[in-house]
């Protein structure tokens, strides 16, 4: 397994929110990816947005810009 | 074979649609299930439809595009879980049983429908539809354009009165999305539905629905979500709260396709096309004698699609003829519009209907007209 380090992790209500981040941040070239939900957050199944702890105000930027909706935003050893 | 039965379903799809099914085949997971590139490959082809469709049909986000299997299961999920016992919802006769059905299934349940009738061209009455509105009355459930006679009812008209009633404006646009422009902020439209293989040009098995922001629809099914797992309810958030089970990911990707397609050749290329060669068809027919064709044609807003009959001839022979003897395919019967056969008194003979597409030729048109001529002559 990979060595863990701090993250952050937006977590979404639908896949169609996640896919709005994903294509938000990739125009606006925020770093981060598409993960699935990590146990700790939700026991559920879903797609959460990873990116490093530095990014948070890019990160609420975006969202704020877009109207991305988020569910939660965490930080969680991954 | 001359295809011109466009009505039912467009047989000529542009090539990047089926280049884009095919290419779905060898990449797409499962959308919104895990984050593996196969899975990530299928939503992103999803969303990006969501967003195309959106800005097509100027929906306020791809969040209000719900996919569904066709115009059916759209009118379907709207129709009941809009309603609820006591509502009176008010519809037209020049609606395909996928309105009818399910508002029947509503009326077993409660809800009060009142239907309009039509003029003998075929044509609503908005004063009429004025007058229908009561106290209970909760929605307008229309289609855009009869699949039978091609007429369109005038949705700008129709928004103007369910917006100053305050009532819901359900549309199927199964006859004109993708080739009537249709802006459903403008219009006043809370629930749009269509269906991906007909004007859209897309793969069978596609479809969907606009849903306002604030219109809340009762799901019709429920089930995997790929989110909320441990809730035992189906998630209320858009476009999932509409969406169980895997979707449709090859067909969508090919209605994404379909949907650049349109928007890079332009609507009003594709429907002046189309309707130049209905109204070639139109003048080449009607002069004809013994043949009657039926719905309004001193207008040019309607739909690309010619129904006629000849003589006390049956449709379906008659259909059967052009098939066999000229190879034009037309559709023969009652084409799911019982109230408008009703209207235009054709139970019992049906009518043959030509429904046009752009990718038809004045040459197609004109064996057509050759064609009906010969058979109106025997």
């Amino acid at each position: 397994m990979r060595k863990k380090e701090l993250k952050l992790v937006v977590t979404f209500h639908t896949t169609a929110d996640a896919m709005a981040m994903e294509k938000a941040c990739r125009e606006l070239d925020v770093p981060g990816r598409l993960i699935p939900v990590p146990r700790e957050i939700s026991a559920g199944c879903g797609l959460a947005w990873c990116a490093p702890l530095t990014e948070r105000e890019r990160l609420t930027g975006v969202m704020a810009e877009r109207g991305i909706e988020q569910e939660d935003l965490h930080e969680c050893m991954l | 074979m001359i295809y011109m039965d466009n009505a039912a379903t467009t047989l000529h799809k542009p090539d990047a649609v089926k280049q884009a099914v095919l290419a779905a085949f060898d990449t797409m997971g499962n959308a919104g299930r895990g984050a593996s590139e196969p899975a990530l490959d299928a939503s992103r082809v999803i969303y990006a439809t969501r967003e195309k469709l959106a800005h097509f049909f100027n929906a306020e986000s791809a969040s209000r595009i719900v996919f569904t299997a066709n115009s059916t299961e759209s009118l379907n999920i709207a129709i009941k879980g809009l309603f609820y016992p006591g509502d009176h919802v008010i519809t037209t006769v020049l609606e395909h049983n996928s309105v009818l059905r399910p508002m029947y299934e509503c009326q077993e349940h409660g809800v009060e429908i009142s239907i309009l009738g039509c003029d003998e061209k075929g044509n609503i009455s908005y004063d009429e539809m004025e007058r229908a509105i009561k106290g209970n009355t909760r929605a307008v459930v229309c289609t855009h354009a009869s699949n039978l006679t091609g007429n369109m009812i005038d949705l700008d008209r129709v928004g103007e009165i369910t917006k100053k009633h305050g009532l819901l404006f359900v549309v199927d646009a199964s006859q004109t999305a993708g080739v009537w422009p249709i802006d459903v902020r403008k219009t006043g439209i809370d629930v749009l539905c269509f269906t991906g293989h007909k004007g859209l040009l897309g793969p069978q098995g596609t479809g969907g629905m606009y849903v306002r922001t604030d219109v809340g629809i009762r799901p019709l099914l429920s089930g995997g979500s790929g989110i909320d797992t441990y809730n035992p309810h189906h998630p209320s958030q858009m476009p999932t709260a509409l969406e169980a089970g895997t979707l449709n990911g090859h067909g969508i990707a090919g209605l994404g396709a379909a949907v650049s397609y349109l928007e890079e050749t332009g609507l009003d290329v594709i429907r002046e096309k189309e309707q130049s060669l209905m109204w070639r068809f139109y003048e080449g027919i009607s002069r004809i004698p013994g043949i009657k064709v039926y719905g309004d044609f001193s207008t040019r807003k309607r739909a690309a699609i010619v129904s006629f009959n000849i003589g006390d001839y049956d449709s379906s022979e008659v259909s059967d003829e052009l098939n066999m003897e000229y190879g034009i395919v037309t559709r023969p019967g009652a084409h799911c519009a019982p109230l408008m056969h009703r209207a235009l008194g054709t139970v019992e003979q049906g009518a043959v209907r030509f429904s046009f597409s752009h990718y038809n030729t004045e040459e197609e048109v004109n064996t057509a007209i050759r064609a009906v001529e010969e058979l109106a002559r025997e």
